[in-house]
């Protein structure tokens, strides 16, 4: 009798084990985008690429992967239905993975929000990061920064009739909504100090948390914020700009020929005129210059 | 490694996180005890619809992660209209969510007090709610008590899903001190710390009426 | 609450997927984490000196304190010092380092609710300490700990709705990005996802209580 019992504690652990390892296999599939179809082997797809080699380790793995939002929409956003993630910074990291591979499905996406972001180029997940991210001194000290790839400012977005139409209206008691570890908390924290500001995980858990009137004003870079007013016509972006948010591709520090590399390709994509039709494509008219 | 500036700079915001922590994790606690002992009282009444009831419910809420329960009244309630600020929607979902541990509790605690109490109180002309009051219950509370106290613990920790809706709790501030300083490791660390200040003591007390109790058996 | 649009066949899929990431990282958590806590347990029960006093510290710590910190800790302060894991390694390890603290402690309580008496009578028949545990002990305690074990597993499975904060694509990670498509599909999601959760975990309890009363 005892024995028996043994024997299917065993089994249960043996398939509790199977089962984890099948899951350990699988994972990779679903944490990459729709973009790649990526390989059926899990591998380890660590893309750690210490010391000056950064390129090279890059062409010999045959895969770029680049760290992006899922959440943000015109930038990078993840469709249920189809499964596939489009966006501003998807259609740069396709050409990046082009220009350097060769072919554009060369390309893992993995999703990252401005937390995780940073630990994940430092863990060496991903390769580099194209996700809205605003270069500023305090992440110079992290990362290394290509040139400026797109020029957004932090705004504000509204419920329709809302009166709240400038940050000179965001008054003590309103309850601003952002996202953590972005600097447009930070900004609006010295900009409207009497402002309550909530903040969530990423955009879209901010965004929900607008529309189920937990604040009243959303604020992040307007470039998101046309975004999010394109998804739902209830909403709009209001008071301009007050800040400059301009993003850069960020690599992990020290991988000075992998930002040389992105530097040159941004240089190209603004020379052929690509880049223009890119802003156009997605943002909706021309960028403005200077 | 450890960066003692974090804990001295940013003292005030740690101090206002663990207030929060604290304060929610007490109404919380009143509010599941409360409901936990009632439905405790539900599942063992001898009317059936009330046991279906507490049935239901403890069966329900305790299959279910606390974060659901939370999204409920934070995402849920306001998509037909009913709006409550973060801290509020953190703490009723921690008190609807632990009051069905509680009830499995309260219910054991009851359950061990002997039959034949109940039917003496109720021979003695006490009425069914009178014989569980004056009766039944308080010598339930006695069982109840070193379980409670680790459900209280489980409050305390679980509470930090406040952070994930911006409830302004410990784990919130922490992690606004760690995105505005970039000093990761240190500020969680000082987190834990203000954590086992509520939590040890809790802890220990459970260890020590555990024994007692035990030793008075 | 639009339930047609929350239950069209593409936001189930994908909810579904996520469940299954869920189920996953839940599977590998457990069974880590029950090996882990049966070592820690059998070593506290066993009373090996310093070894048990540090499994002794570890637990109470971990213990007391909550997973949340324990995930974000994993994912994002523990690359400071040089330990780097992804999302699905820092959930796997963060679950099953903060379930291991719990499973070891119903272990030590399953194995010390075994008469002391069996114990000695068995000592005093020639057996060693081990063989008394694996022969004595170990079969009767696992009996006892077979209901908080199993509770303990269902505990496991919902706290991996934690690891939402780190963007680990699991069931509530998913329900949230249905959510945001359309607000009024809040209620039904939730609904369903609550569904999912309660469907296994209840098969869980109720297989438990099947097995209890076998072994009994």
């Amino acid at each position: 009798m005892r024995q028996r019992k043994w024997f299917v504690l065993g089994l249960a652990v043996l398939v509790l084990t199977v089962v984890a390892l099948a899951g350990c296999g699988k994972k990779e599939e679903n944490g990459s985008g729709g973009a790649s179809p990526s390989p059926s082997s899990s591998g380890s797809s660590s893309a750690s690429a210490g010391g000056a080699s950064a390129l090279e380790a890059i062409k010999s793995r045959g895969k770029l992967v680049v760290g992006v939002k899922f959440d943000t929409r015109l930038f990078g956003l993840k469709d249920p239905a189809s499964g596939k993630v489009d966006g501003f910074d998807i259609d740069v990291a396709k050409g990046l993975a082009k220009e350097l591979l060769g072919d554009e499905s060369k390309l893992e996406l993995k999703e990252v929000t401005s937390k995780t972001r940073i630990p994940m180029l430092d863990n060496g997940d991903i390769d580099l990061i194209i996700a809205t991210m605003t270069i500023s001194e305090e992440r110079k000290k992290q990362v290394d920064f290509s040139d400026v790839y797109f020029k957004a400012g932090q705004s504000l977005l509204v419920k329709k009739g809302s009166p709240i139409q400038s940050i000179a209206d965001i008054k003590k008691g309103t309850k601003v909504i952002g996202v953590k570890g972005s600097t447009s908390v930070k900004n609006i924290a010295e900009k409207a100090p009497d402002a309550t500001v909530l903040e969530f995980d990423n955009y879209q858990d901010a965004f929900t948390a607008l529309k189920a009137g937990q604040g009243q004003v959303l604020t992040t870079d307007n470039a998101i914020l046309y975004g999010m007013a394109s998804q739902d016509s209830n909403y709009e972006v209001v008071g301009g700009t007050f800040t400059d948010e301009p993003y850069g591709i960020a690599a992990k520090k020290g991988n000075a020929d992998l930002v040389a590399f992105v530097n040159d390709y941004l240089k190209k994509l603004q020379d052929s005129g690509e880049y223009d039709k890119l802003y156009e494509k997605w943002i909706g008219e021309t960028p403005m210059k200077e | 490694m450890f960066d003692f500036t974090i804990l001295t700079d940013h003292f005030g915001t740690y101090l206002k996180g663990f207030g929060n922590t604290a304060y929610a994790s007490v109404l919380a606690l009143a509010g599941s005890f409360l409901l936990g002992t009632l439905l405790a009282v539900f599942r063992i009444t001898p009317v059936k619809p009330l046991q279906w009831i507490g049935t239901a419910y403890v069966e329900f809420v305790r299959n279910i992660p606390l974060l659901l329960v939370v999204y409920l009244f934070f995402l849920g309630l306001p998509s037909i209209g009913v709006v409550l600020d973060p801290f509020a929607c953190g703490t009723l979902g921690l008190a609807v969510y632990t009051a069905a541990f509680i009830a499995e509790a309260v219910r054991a605690g009851i359950l061990s007090v002997p039959k034949g109490q109940m039917e003496a109180a109720r021979s003695s002309g006490l009425s069914y709610g009178k014989a569980m009051r004056l009766v039944v219950l308080p010598q339930a509370v006695k069982i109840v008590i070193p379980p409670l106290n680790n459900q209280f613990i489980n409050l305390i920790k679980n509470s930090s899903i406040l952070s994930v809706i911006s409830g302004f709790d410990l784990m919130f501030y922490a992690d606004r001190i760690a995105s505005d300083t970039y000093v990761v490791f240190s500020t969680y660390i000082f987190a834990g710390l203000f954590y086992l200040l509520l939590t040890l003591p809790l802890s220990y007390a459970t260890g020590w009426l555990e024994r007692r109790l035990a030793r008075h058996d | 609450m639009d339930f047609k649009d929350a239950y069209k066949w593409v936001n189930v899929e994908f909810m579904l997927e996520g469940f299954l990431v869920t189920l996953e990282v839940a599977a590998a958590a457990i069974v880590l984490s029950f090996l882990i806590g049966c070592i820690a347990g059998t070593l506290r029960y066993m009373k090996i000196p310093v070894l048990s006093q540090l499994a002794a510290f570890l637990v109470e710590l971990v213990r007391n304190l909550p997973l949340l910190l324990i995930i974000f800790f994993t994912m994002f302060a523990l690359p400071e010092v040089g330990i780097k894991f992804g999302i699905v390694q820092s959930a796997i390890v963060a679950l099953t380092v903060f379930e291991a603290a719990m499973i070891s402690e119903i272990v030590r309580s399953g194995l010390h609710s075994i008469p002391k008496g069996q114990v000695e009578a068995s000592r005093s028949s020639g057996l060693t300490p081990f063989q008394t545990l694996w022969h004595i002990v170990l079969p009767q305690g696992l009996r006892r700990m077979v209901p908080p074990l199993v509770s303990q597993f269902i505990s496991l499975l919902k706290d991996t709705s934690l690891a939402v904060i780190i963007a680990l694509p699991e069931l509530m990670h998913n329900a949230n990005i249905v959510i945001a498509h359309n607000f009024r599909t809040a209620i039904p999601v939730l609904i369903l996802a609550a569904f999912l959760y309660f469907v296994v975990n209840y098969a869980l309890s109720l297989a438990s209580r099947r097995l209890e009363n076998r072994m009994a």
